[in-house]
């Protein structure tokens, strides 16, 4: 979605160019902390973070790079989880296949969702993505393999490449944080190639890209299917952690958790998901043991952000006097 | 036993009248956020939510205030309507200069803030609401029992329905609203306030959704989580009908019922996504909908 914010005032008066050195200071420093952090916190959280970093990312790829809301990402979340959790526990796969069936299902789901909600823009891709995966919300309520209400459970973790113990947690957060680099790292590189350019071109301005002779319904379905594909990653990897995968993960609200978390952190940044999802599952983990419900917190939230600040507390931050002055670019 | 298609006449017919009855409240609340649409230009997610708050608001005047059902039609979706007006004076309406999904996000948020707190005030499970005297009990048609209730709600949003779609096509306050979706600063120009014409829309359209909700009460549960089971199989009705046209959003309501009441016969597993899958092939052969003007 474009803001309207893309104003006069490109006439900063001194900047700093730090942007930069920041940048890699922070990821250094994030990537020292992802190292030691099984050391001093609970692993278990740590790895539930990343899952949903990663699913934000790519939800952002779609929403921050492209322009589509997609209101049905649930489904690849959720149904990667089912069919990493099946391949595993049924079929006895190694937790590696069992991913990479979870990022194929999602692909395919994505391939399917895609080819029929291109077909409108705008506020009607939202309706139809919403729509689609309530769909397969009630198909997964029915199917046998999914086990109804109960979900998959008690899912075995494994063996990673035959020889690494993934039920020792601290290899499973290695693994974990490995998984979520790798998908980070090419989210980076889809977002900085010529496909990424394209694609924003579409997002500012979808009939002057058609006039240039790019097919548009291509590339949005492209796009689609990757974000779906990335979004199964982290799907796949959230069933071997929690070992199970239920009926939550494909259903509405799931979709629209991963909106808040992109919303919140910064739509188009790359970083922004990712603190938006580290910040609405800290919260999460801090009010399940209070009796505020989530619920009311998420909806406050979400309004909030709408009204106040809609270019997420990254973005507000690079758009920021002193985001300008240190020669970050609000514009993107 | 009469048959037809292997089925017996009884069920065939009673599952057409479950479907008709969903139906009303499909055409109902698809009514409602086309009439909002049109203007505001806003998808209205909250509309489950105070659809809900319609029958909530019901539910507590019979408690507390001893206002029974008749008023209860009356009353719920006026104060349903006040508030939405409220929330669209105060922070909708700051949105309408940006892209559309922000006002979908919005609402969104709205939707989940309304059904978060009557769950935490009243729990997950659903309250029963007892029918109106007047209206209890049932007619045997021969072929198969009506009860009298049901035919009333197939009646009234008929009725309703049609009411709304008199409003907006026939007279001088809805010619008023056509002009303002068309061209909102050509109408300003001509001294007409439009920001109150949104106001009120927007304030219609809620008032809309809690007179289904009232109207809804005695059948279902009234239950927090009732608007957002709904609002997403309206969703799927709206991109069907294509939000263009009023008359187009009520027809396509009814049709979707009766299909999902006689999916219910034929085959019962696929009862609950029939409405998808036709959404889906809508879609493919008719992407701008059955009666849509704009793709």
């Amino acid at each position: 979605m474009s803001h309207s914010t893309h104003t006069g005032d490109t006439a900063p008066t001194r900047t700093l160019a730090l942007a930069g050195p920041i940048k890699a200071a922070i990821l250094i420093g994030a990537l020292a902390f992802l190292l030691v952090a099984p050391f001093m916190l609970y692993p278990i959280f740590l790895m539930k973070l990343l899952c949903f970093a990663l699913f934000a990312a790519a939800f952002n790829l779609l929403l921050g790079y492209t322009g589509l809301l997609s209101f049905g990402h649930a489904t690849f979340f959720g149904g990667a989880a089912y069919f990493t959790a099946h391949a595993v526990k049924v079929w006895g796969w190694p937790p590696e296949f069992g991913i990479l069936l979870g990022v194929a299902g999602a692909a395919g789901l994505g391939l399917i969702m895609g080819a029929i909600a291109i077909r409108r823009q705008g506020i009607y891709f939202a309706m139809i993505t919403l729509a689609l995966s309530q769909m397969f919300f009630f198909f997964c309520l029915q199917a046998g393999f999914t086990h109804g209400e109960d979900g998959i459970q008690s899912v075995p973790r494994g063996h990673l490449l035959g020889f690494i113990d993934l039920s020792n947690s601290t290899n499973l957060y290695f693994t974990v944080l490995g998984v979520f680099l790798i998908g980070m790292a090419l989210i980076w590189r889809f977002v900085n190639s010529p496909f990424g350019m394209i694609l924003k071109s579409i997002r500012e301005n979808e009939n002057r890209a058609i006039s240039l002779g790019y097919s548009v319904a291509r590339y949005k379905l492209g796009a689609f299917v990757m974000s779906a594909a990335l979004t199964g990653l982290a799907g796949g990897m959230k069933a071997l952690v929690f070992q199970f995968a239920t009926l939550t993960d494909v259903s509405w609200q799931m979709s629209g958790e991963v909106i808040l978390m992109t919303l919140l952190g910064g739509i188009g940044t790359l970083i922004g998901p990712v603190f938006g999802a580290g910040l609405v599952v800290s919260l999460q983990n801090y009010l399940a043991t209070s009796n505020v419900p989530v619920t009311i917190i998420t909806g406050v939230v979400f309004m909030v952000c709408v009204l106040l600040f809609r270019r997420g507390l990254v973005g507000e931050f690079y758009a920021s006097k002193l985001g300008r002055m240190l020669g970050f670019n609000p514009e993107r | 036993m009469m048959m037809l298609f292997g089925i017996p006449i009884q069920a065939l017919l009673g599952q057409l009248l479950v479907g008709l009855i969903n139906g009303s409240f499909y055409a109902l609340l698809s009514l409602g956020l086309a009439v909002i649409f049109g203007l505001l230009r806003v998808i209205n997610f909250a509309h489950g939510a105070q659809y809900m708050l319609g029958a909530f608001v019901a539910l507590l005047m019979l408690k507390f205030a001893g206002i029974g059902y008749w008023g209860a039609l009356i009353l719920a979706p006026i104060v349903v309507g006040a508030m939405g007006a409220f929330v669209e004076r105060t922070m909708l309406s700051r949105l309408y200069k940006l892209d559309h999904l922000y006002g979908l996000l919005f609402t969104f948020g709205m939707a989940l803030t309304i059904e978060g707190t009557f769950r935490y005030f009243f729990g997950a499970s659903g309250q029963p609401y007892t029918t109106p005297a007047a209206l209890s009990g049932g007619v045997n048609l021969g072929f198969m029992f009506l009860p009298i209730y049901r035919g009333w709600v197939v009646v009234a949003s008929m009725v309703i329905c049609l009411g709304v779609w008199f409003l907006i096509e026939k007279t001088k306050l809805g010619a008023y609203l056509r002009a303002a979706t068309e061209n909102p600063v050509l109408v300003q120009s001509f001294g007409i306030n439009v920001p109150l014409l949104l106001t009120l829309t927007y304030g219609l359209g809620a008032g809309l959704a809690g007179l289904a909700g009232v109207l809804a009460a005695p059948i279902y549960q009234v239950s927090p989580l009732m608007g957002s089971n709904i609002i997403i199989i309206v969703f799927a009705v709206v991109v069907v009908g294509g939000m263009g046209s009023i008359l187009g959003a009520i027809i396509t309501g009814y049709m979707l019922g009766i299909a999902e009441g006689l999916t219910k016969v034929f085959y019962p597993e696929a009862s609950n996504i029939v409405i998808f899958v036709i959404m889906a092939i809508v879609l493919i052969l008719r992407p701008a909908g059955l009666f849509g003007k704009d793709a």
